[in-house]
């Protein structure tokens, strides 16, 4: 099914008979590929940009619109979604960041995702044609369905338009690359970081033990706020210009996969950070920590039902987003599904998508 | 009977001073900060602990009798309104402050924790929480989850909802859910971004994990004085283009200037139009270069006064008229409404004229004070209540403005929610089938009825009046 307008979507979720997974791009392959027993609704026609007013820091689009065109119709305008959201360089939608949740190294500095959406219109599983939020910056009108979205899965609904904040963008970036002599060290930096005054836009830890701190604003103050990151932590690369950009560009990209790799998203403290890397150390996987040690992205190599059972016992949850079909969750917490299960069973009684 | 033996089972959890039944205990408690909704209810408890919260809700829910927790009773939307034939759960006293978590920028705190004691209790770690409704120093955590506070840093930093990272609540059945986690990602749908903001229909937050921000090491505050609005509205709008991201961004109108004048000596030009705030705030030199951009533009504006604050004394005197602006408005009014529409900062200009016009056709003063940044209007409908079919005028006038608010683009309400105050003009933002998915929701999570019912949605009766 490839609907093309909200009420072919309306028609899409009344007609079926089979649970429905939503598809925009279809660049998380282990969200997007449908198992036997299911339907496919396809968003990718659902497309293009429905208003956007630059002064207003906010634009309107279908879910379906790419986030690289996005991107593109901001940095005409001097602005962007400070959050870094994944795979947009692999065709990911709009629809598809909200539905699955991500958002990138950015995050750190201003919010993710679910911090800059402002409002959604959906069709819910009884065929509804619904809006929540709103297009202004700031609301608190009614429950906020459109943070409920953000991470559902299309569990809930399929989003059909969505309204963000955006910011202006920095006029220049920069990163330092600090190799340190221990993941130890590259976490006691981070946390030597966490309460400094530096307005740090982002915190990556590369295992096994480099540090990368991306600071953006003005030219001339940067390099000053560059010099005093120098003195907090010592000499480390400086990266600057395309090089400095294409770098954090792979990470939201996850260029940094093998090929065959599975990616799952692992939401973590940094406190978690040393027991999981040892436990994973030369296991079938890598690692990068990001988010200031908020998020671990494992690339997986093995049977996933290895790597389910090893944060099982780590008492984490996560999200497959790259690989085969199969479970989205793992490990999610349980009294909080089941509140999203009651929630379900009044958006969706019929059970038009897929369950939770 | 049923309510006898109600109240006897309260009073098997709670000694006596914490089991409020007499009338002269429970006036205190019968509104919020909306004063014109008023309702005794049956009783008022006062839980020192999460347990004794659980235990209520779960005996209201056995007996079928309605709850409304209250914080500090600063909502403008009479959102703590009492049930006359329910109980108040005052959560003052579930006041603990669990943990500062200063490495992973986290506290974690009760519900009837103070906004302003998070920031105070993280400032010895260089780190604050955000969002600073006008009431920080007395409103609660608890209060500002349930209505999605917000203050004056929204357009850069977010609402309450943006610095929530877990919750415990218990549900209007008295089960127990944890929502979200100490980590600012997650996995699953956001429920916290569901909770905050459903004003209590949902039940009540008894544990809430904050996110803390390093305190900005530099502010440059600018003080702007215009002959009329438009032009310090340009002048928004000229920031707004420059890329620059004020911390803050605020207007008050000559009404206000002039109420704020007789109540505080701010030092505010009381020949101005509008007088406009512009705050930077961060790193020491991205703030000295992003100041010196700003004065250009201020000085290049239609401002014939600039005051820009040289140190934090100059500072703190800036803020002090408009963060006591509400208070001062009392002092030149009998009563007045405050008012809470949001709309694109576009649409400004035309909005307030618009409501300036509606000032003179109903007769009654608008003073207007508001959140430029994020187009948070607050107009002020000042009247006397002791004059006949006034109060009912000032509501008229004040229904207009919010409804004139959803026709440009915008919402009912951008930080007090809607509680019982703004119940009617639902109905002008959101589709009947909107509503309806709203309120089945709010069913299916309190099958009884029981969590703060008459809040949010129209047509329901108005207890009380």
């Amino acid at each position: 099914m490839l609907p093309t307008s909200q009420y072919e979507v309306q028609e899409a979720v009344l007609q079926s008979s089979v649970p429905l997974r939503v598809r925009g791009g279809g660049s998380k392959s282990a969200l997007s590929t449908s198992s036997s027993g299911e339907a496919v609704l396809e968003l990718s026609s659902l497309n293009g940009v429905l208003e956007y007013v630059p002064e207003e820091f906010t634009f309107t689009a279908r879910a379906g619109t790419q986030l690289s065109e996005i991107e593109d119709m901001l940095a005409q305008n001097g602005q962007w979604l400070p959050f870094d959201p994944p795979l947009g360089g692999r065709g990911a939608t709009l629809g598809g960041a909200l539905a699955a949740g991500l958002s990138g190294p950015g995050r750190y500095r201003f919010g993710g995702t679910r911090d800059f959406v402002l409002g959604v219109q959906w069709v819910s599983g009884t065929g509804d044609l619904l809006r929540g939020g709103g297009r202004v910056v700031k609301n608190a009108s009614g429950f906020d369905f459109p943070k409920m979205m953000v991470g559902s899965l299309g569990r809930f609904g399929v989003v059909t338009e969505v309204t963000f904040k955006v910011f202006p963008v920095a006029q220049q970036f920069s990163t330092m690359v600090l190799e340190c002599d221990s993941l130890n060290d590259a976490l006691e930096a981070m946390t030597r970081l966490s309460s400094c005054p530096l307005d740090i836009f982002s915190i990556d830890i590369e295992p096994p033990a480099t540090l990368l701190v991306r600071l953006a604003g003005e030219g001339r103050a940067l390099s000053l706020r560059m010099r005093r990151l120098g003195e907090l932590l010592g000499d480390g690369e400086i990266l600057l210009g395309e090089q400095e950009e294409d770098l954090w560009v792979q990470l939201r990209d996850f260029s940094w996969l093998s090929p065959g790799e599975c990616l799952i998203k692992v939401p973590i403290t940094p406190a978690v950070i040393p027991t999981l890397e040892a436990r994973l150390v030369g296991e079938k996987s890598q690692r990068r920590y990001s988010v200031g040690g908020n998020l671990a992205w494992i690339g997986w190599h093995g049977d996933v039902n290895e790597i389910d059972i090893i944060l099982s016992e780590s008492n984490l949850s996560g999200l497959r987003v790259l690989g085969s079909a199969g479970a989205a969750w793992v490990g999610a917490p349980a009294s909080a599904m089941a509140f999203a299960r009651r929630v379900k069973d009044v958006l969706d009684r019929e059970g038009k998508f897929l369950p939770i | 009977m049923a309510a006898r033996r109600f109240l006897s089972d309260l009073a098997a959890i709670f000694p006596s001073d914490r089991l409020l039944t007499e009338r002269a205990q429970l006036i205190p408690y019968e509104s919020d900060a909306l004063t014109a909704f008023r309702a005794l209810p049956r009783a008022v408890v006062l839980p020192e602990s999460q347990d004794e919260v659980i235990e209520t809700v779960q005996l209201c829910y056995r007996a079928s009798i309605p709850f409304v927790a209250r914080g500090s009773g600063t909502s403008l939307s009479g959102g703590a309104l009492p049930d006359e034939d329910g109980v108040v759960i005052a959560l003052n006293r579930l006041n603990r402050i669990i943990r500062v978590d200063a490495e992973h920028r986290l506290a974690v705190v009760e519900a009837g924790v103070s906004n302003l004691a998070v920031s105070k209790a993280a400032a010895p770690y260089g780190l604050y929480y955000v969002p600073d409704p006008s009431s920080q120093s007395i409103c609660t955590i608890g209060g500002n989850v349930a209505f999605n506070s917000g203050g004056a840093h929204c357009l850069k930093y977010g609402m309450t909802s943006n610095h929530v990272l877990g919750i415990k609540v218990v549900l209007p059945h008295g089960d127990i859910v944890e929502m979200g986690g100490e980590s600012l990602e997650g996995v699953g749908p956001d429920l916290v971004g569901l909770f905050v903001g459903s004003e209590g229909l949902f039940g009540i937050a008894l544990e809430i994990t904050l996110r803390l921000l390093p305190v900005p090491e530099s502010y440059r505050t600018v003080l702007a004085a215009y002959s009329s609005m438009k032009d310090a509205g340009d002048t928004v709008a000229t920031v707004v283009a420059s890329g620059l991201l004020p911390g803050a961004i605020e207007i008050m109108d000559n009404l206000t200037i002039q109420a704020v004048e007789q109540s505080f000596d701010a030092g505010y030009p009381t020949d101005a139009a509008a007088l406009l705030i512009v705050e930077l705030e961060g790193e020491a030199n991205q703030v000295e270069q992003e100041f010196v951009e700003l004065e250009k533009i201020i000085n290049n504006s239609a401002a014939y006064s600039v005051r820009s604050a040289r140190d934090d004394i100059e500072r703190s005197q800036i803020w002090k008229g408009r963060k006591g602006a509400f208070g001062a408005l009392g002092a030149i009014t009998q009563a007045y409404i405050v008012q809470d529409g949001v709309v694109p900062r576009t649409q400004l200009g035309a909005v307030l004229s618009e409501i300036d016009e509606l000032s003179v056709q109903y007769g009654l003063r608008v003073a207007n004070v508001f959140h430029a940044g994020d187009g948070n209007l607050h107009p002020n409908v000042l009247y006397d209540g002791s004059q006949e079919g006034m109060l009912e005028r000032a509501e008229q006038l004040a229904g207009e403005i919010t409804k004139l608010c959803v026709r440009h683009g915008g919402v009912i309400t951008g930080e007090h929610g809607v509680g019982m105050e703004k119940r009617d003009y639902m109905r002008e933002m959101f589709a009947e089938v909107d509503l309806e998915m709203m309120q089945r929701l709010s069913r299916a999570i309190d099958p009884r009825g029981i969590a703060n019912v008459g809040k949010m949605f129209p047509g329901q009766g108005v207890p009380g009046v």
